[in-house]
């Protein structure tokens, strides 16, 4: 019962007044973020760091803040689905399905309220989850070497590309500009410069978060110019009633919940795979349990709570291998990792040895933090609601402006935000052309340590290249390498959501 | 064809990458692995995986057409003149009028989006410079 004593401690670094405040604006944050369609969890919280970096947040408040972000617009993402038939970000996706039948038969008070119970079960329980399946894994970490790590990083990036995209190819593309944009700078261990072309902005690399912001949140901009004058947010056409749920309905979807609770949390915590499969699944297998009289896709209220809980629970999930190896599985927990590298914090198993505060006061807020969303999703939902009908016309703007102030704030440099806007058009051109984000930020974030691994693994074992596949750890990561890149192409047609393969995801954010 | 010249393009920049790897300095001391193996690696991957693009294209996107191309290209020449100007303007002035073209784009009439820029330009400047005291560019006027 380590965790637990380790739990108890964590709860006493975050009941400070100002962890529970930023814990609180987190959460406010989220929600927003989350509801607002074209804001989603990976962008919101990409252009949250730098500004909670210049702010001189210490690791701490700073993670409880951006972690909280994270769940909030996990909560937050179901309010369009539900009243406007939009996802608010692509993990929502699902909600859709069964949420919009139900407000269009005047349930969207149940509705709200069942999905943000739904919500606050996924994600309560995958919390726990994470408290004792991180240090497991961290425990198994311990024996990695730098062969491992290679192969680790490796696995990290083939299930990313196997599970996560639609072309595996685009995926590898991907991943490899992100690893060639990381080795820009002087190399740490030759000391000599790379890719730099006299320049001498580059002798210091590109940094992670000048690209982040730029790819997903500037490019969003472009592709709200391109579309702009279609389908405009409306709530009119449904009426907000009381916002609870029937305990009839609850009853009733409790089965759904636990088993999507389940679901949902490992498919958070296969490296890939985030919270939109988690929901797909939890929706998927629900329908093929619960469904015996058609009654799915028109307003059934277990297909609201499956997804719901499914993408909660794989949020939480998806913090289990960023925290105790490194490794994100998704596109927002890769973000987080952007965050802790940027505070100089490297996660994984030392993380926990060395800033047991940091880990466990992080759990301990995102329990308080749960509980908080769940208080602030049902009575005051109605605020949020009103938020969504602030036009795009006037938001898009002002989240391009803070961009540049967060970015501009870590450098003071012009020449990065130039860079920036370069990273937006790259990203708008590759989302038009449905190749993958996040396998580029995985890549600048992780090229540094995975090449630093292959050299020390090579280095020891006195330039012998077999070394990489010398131990069974390293064999076995290779061979889940190659199944999760191959296998999804055999029967990859079964694991993905069949909306997401329509083009209207070239503008979803990923999660 | 789109994905075609995609899959040309990542051709090219594996070429001048690995070109590039080529000439990187090895340093004094002798090591099994030098700062070009990793790149070397690298570029080989994005040439192979770019082969598949070529010979396999995706159907092709959507792309905007014209009208769309030069929205974007504008909105981006603004925000490039943006970062340009900022030291010179100060954040204020620069931000008011930039957010105030890019929300005119994306259409709301020419008075609510001066309006609407002058407002994000002072929000952001009350929150985050008066109330949580982040430096921001200061122009001629230091604001």
């Amino acid at each position: 019962m380590d965790a637990l004593s380790s739990l108890a401690a964590g709860f006493e670094v975050a009941f400070t007044f100002q962890n529970l405040f930023l814990a609180l604006l987190g959460c406010f944050l989220g929600t927003i973020i989350g509801a607002l369609p074209g804001l989603g969890p990976s962008n919101g919280v990409a252009i949250l760091i730098p500004l909670a970096f210049t702010l001189g947040l210490p690791a701490t408040p700073a993670l409880i803040l951006l972690t909280s972000v994270y769940y909030g617009a996990m909560y937050g993402g179901r309010i369009s689905s539900i009243l406007l038939n939009i996802p608010g970000d692509e993990p929502a996706l699902m909600t859709t399905l069964d949420g919009f039948p139900m407000a269009r038969k005047g349930q969207a008070g149940e509705a709200l309220a069942l999905s943000g119970i739904a919500s606050f079960v996924g994600a309560f329980f995958a919390t726990w989850g994470l408290v004792f399946l991180a240090p497991v894994l961290v425990g198994v970490a311990l024996l990695f070497g730098p062969a491992e790590y290679f192969a680790l990083y490796a696995l990290a990036f083939a299930t990313l590309g196997g599970i996560a995209s639609r072309n595996q190819a685009k995926a590898a593309i991907a991943a490899m500009i992100g690893l060639g944009i990381s080795t820009i700078g002087v190399d740490a261990m030759a000391g000599v410069a790379r890719f730099t072309y006299n320049e001498v902005h580059l002798y210091s690399g590109i940094d992670f978060l000048v690209a982040i912001v730029g790819l997903f949140a500037i490019s969003e901009v472009f592709l709200f110019l391109e579309h702009r004058g279609e389908g405009g947010a409306s709530t009119s056409g449904t009426k907000l009633s009381r916002v609870t749920a029937p305990v009839s309905m609850l009853k009733e979807s409790a089965g759904a919940m636990g088993r999507s609770t389940v679901l949902g949390f490992i498919a958070g915590v296969l490296p890939g795979a985030g919270a939109s499969l988690g929901s797909f699944i939890s929706y998927t297998v629900e329908k093929r349990i619960s469904d015996k009289k058609g009654t799915f896709g028109k307003g059934d209220p277990r297909g609201v709570a499956a997804p719901e809980a499914g993408n909660n629970a794989a949020a939480g999930g998806a913090l289990v291998p960023m925290l105790a190896l490194g490794v994100p599985g998704s596109g927002t927990t890769a973000v987080l990792l952007a965050m802790l590298l940027a505070l100089n914090i490297t996660p994984g198993p030392l993380l926990f040895q060395k800033n047991p505060d940091v880990v466990w006061g992080l759990i301990a807020a995102l329990f308080i933090g749960n509980i908080m969303l769940l208080l602030m999703n049902i009575p005051m939902v109605s605020l949020f609601v009103r938020v969504l009908l602030i036009p795009p016309r006037f938001l898009m703007p002002a989240v391009a402006m803070i961009s540049f102030v967060g970015i501009y704030g870590i450098s003071g440099s012009t020449f990065d935000l130039m860079v920036m806007v370069g990273f937006g058009v790259m990203g708008y051109v590759l989302r038009k052309l449905d190749v993958p984000l996040v396998p580029i930020i995985l890549g600048i974030l992780l090229g540094g340590e995975m090449e630093k691994s292959l050299r020390r693994a090579v280095q020891i074992s006195d330039g012998d290249w077999s070394v990489l596949l010398s131990s069974p750890l390293t064999i076995g990561l290779w061979a889940f390498a190659i199944i999760g890149f191959v296998a999804p192409l055999i029967i990859g047609r079964y694991l993905r959501p069949k909306i997401a393969d329509e083009p209207q995801a070239e503008g979803a954010d990923p999660d | 064809m789109s994905d075609r010249i995609f899959g040309i393009a990542c051709l090219l920049l594996a070429g001048f990458y690995l070109v590039s790897a080529s000439t990187i300095e090895l340093g004094f001391i002798e090591t099994p692995v030098g700062p070009r193996a990793f790149p070397y690696i690298i570029g080989a991957v994005l040439a192979i995986s770019a082969l598949y693009p070529i010979f396999v294209p995706d159907a092709p996107p959507e792309w905007p057409d014209m009208r769309g191309l030069v929205e974007i290209a504008f909105a981006a020449a603004v925000m490039f003149a943006y970062a340009w100007l900022l030291p010179t303007g100060g954040f204020v002035l620069c931000t008011a009028v930039a957010a105030a073209v890019l929300s005119w784009r994306l259409g709301t009439t020419p008075l609510a989006a001066a309006t609407a820029g002058v407002a994000i330009s002072v929000g952001i400047y009350v929150v985050f410079h008066l109330v949580l005291g982040l430096s921001l560019a200061r122009g001629p006027w230091g604001f």
